[in-house]
């Protein structure tokens, strides 16, 4: 239980760390907050060779507003995010749903970076990422490009990131005027990952008919999942009941993809996937209602 | 060769300068490097809770970290706590009174959480204090005695 060697690289720039991952494109391992890397180093199933850690690059830790936006440094802490006013105003579903991200020992180390780039299917800031329309913002020792949210998560722990870039910002458009949103998981104990979760907006018009809606669901197939059909059944309805419940049924049979584990079968995923959807949205079109 | 770091670490308000491996975590660190073994190590993967310290003050799992990089920083251990045996801090003194432990392998951990926590929500609840207790394993207790524990030195501490 203890990592194997490694070269170790704590540069104080973001300029040093990019000519690093440069010098070691493809060996370089970036080392954020450290807490899904280490435990697997420890394990030894990951050995870089090479580590980068970004700690010490204080110029990624920002959060602010900008132009209709929040823009936030990669190596923000989870536990900054959770405690932000700009965020809890513009994006409330993020304020939401952090402190469902594992213990606050956790959180005061995990980068909100750290755990987009891991992109483990059953962590809540990726969900979180499709469902807010984040872009992310990649470098490397060259040059810069924005990636949209739902063009990063490419698989099972993999991204659209190439071996030497970092994932330096991220930017969240601020939540449309009229929407409400809800963040809900079932987990075996408080902090630990969730058998089924999801994130759900609801912007209603100002006839109380729904203008948009967005469910995004984690542990539910090879990365966060975005049901957009399930979304579009409620577009331009009102929220009945039994609407909701269709769009429940459409995306827990449909358009998840469950794998079931040691604690549960892929057929209660889907249970719990239909069950949470219903009081998401609800609480979701209950919100947008009481901000019109 | 081993390549190797100096660092200069503040723990427990002392100061201590050593040259590391960069893989050695900062649990083995303070564990062996400085004998400070109140921190404990359970699973070593960031499930359990027992080596739980102050980094700068926040509490984090000294498993998932490295030495190197606690260098420049101010690390509390459960060491840090009290200044001899007969004047425990209250919430060491409380784990006593209300049978907080039985094997005592998890407490240090559990206090060195506990201690943010009650600076943060100085008057929890019960669903509160288990929910903060959730990242803190314990198989001898139930939690029942950890709960009245961490009420009665939520009273102390007023």
């Amino acid at each position: 239980m203890k990592p194997a060697p490694f070269e170790y690289h704590a540069p104080d720039s973001l300029e040093q760390a990019l000519q690093i991952m440069k010098l070691n494109a493809g060996e370089g391992k970036i080392l954020a907050g450290g807490q899904s890397l280490v435990p697997a180093m420890n394990f030894r199933v990951v050995q870089p060779g090479v580590l980068i850690d970004l700690n010490r690059v204080s110029e990624l830790s920002f959060i602010h507003e900008e132009d209709g936006t929040i823009r936030i440094g990669a190596m923000a802490r989870e536990r900054h995010l959770e405690f932000d006013s700009s965020i809890a105003k513009r994006t409330p579903l993020l304020t939401e749903a952090t402190p469902f991200i594992a213990h606050p020992q956790i959180r005061n180390r995990g980068t909100i970076g750290g755990s987009i780039v891991n992109a483990d299917p059953a962590a809540e800031l990726p969900v979180l990422m499709l469902a807010l329309n984040a872009r992310l913002k990649a470098r490397n020792a060259s040059n810069e490009r924005w990636i949209d949210a739902s063009d990063f998560f490419t698989g099972m722990f993999s991204t659209a990131l190439e071996p030497d870039e970092i994932l330096v910002e991220i930017e969240l458009p601020f939540m449309p005027a009229h929407t409400g949103w809800s963040f809900m998981e079932v987990a075996p104990r408080a902090g630990d990952y969730a058998l089924m979760g999801v994130a759900a907006l609801v912007t209603l018009d100002e006839n109380g008919k729904c203008a948009g809606a967005k469910l995004v669901y984690l542990n539910a197939g090879e990365g966060p999942v975005d049901a957009k059909e399930a979304a579009q059944i409620l577009q331009g309805e009102i929220l009945s009941d039994e609407l909701i419940k269709s769009a429940a049924v459409h995306a827990s049979e449909k358009e998840i993809n469950p794998f079931g584990n040691v604690h549960t079968s892929a057929e209660f995923q889907r249970h719990l996937a239909n069950v949470l959807t219903k009081k998401a949205l609800k609480q979701a079109a209950q919100r947008a209602g009481d901000l019109q | 060769m081993t390549q190797t770091f100096p660092v200069s670490i503040k723990v427990n308000e002392k100061e201590y300068k050593r040259e590391v491996e960069p893989r050695l975590l900062l649990s083995d660190f303070l564990r062996h490097e400085l004998g400070l073994t109140g921190t404990h190590v359970g699973c070593e993967h960031g499930v359990c809770g027992a080596c739980t310290i102050l980094f700068d003050g926040d509490s984090a799992r000294s498993c998932l970290m490295f030495a190197v990089q606690a260098s420049g920083h101010h690390i509390t251990t459960v060491e840090g706590l009290a200044n001899d045996r007969d004047n425990l801090h209250p919430l060491q003194q409380s784990f006593w009174e209300a049978h907080g432990l039985q094997c005592g392998y998890c407490t240090p951990g559990i206090l060195m959480t506990m201690i943010p926590f009650l600076k943060q929500n100085p008057d929890p609840t019960e669903d509160e204090i288990r929910h903060a207790l959730s990242g803190n394993l314990c198989r001898c207790t139930g939690y029942q005695h950890i709960v009245d524990a961490v009420k009665l030195a939520a009273e102390k501490m007023k």
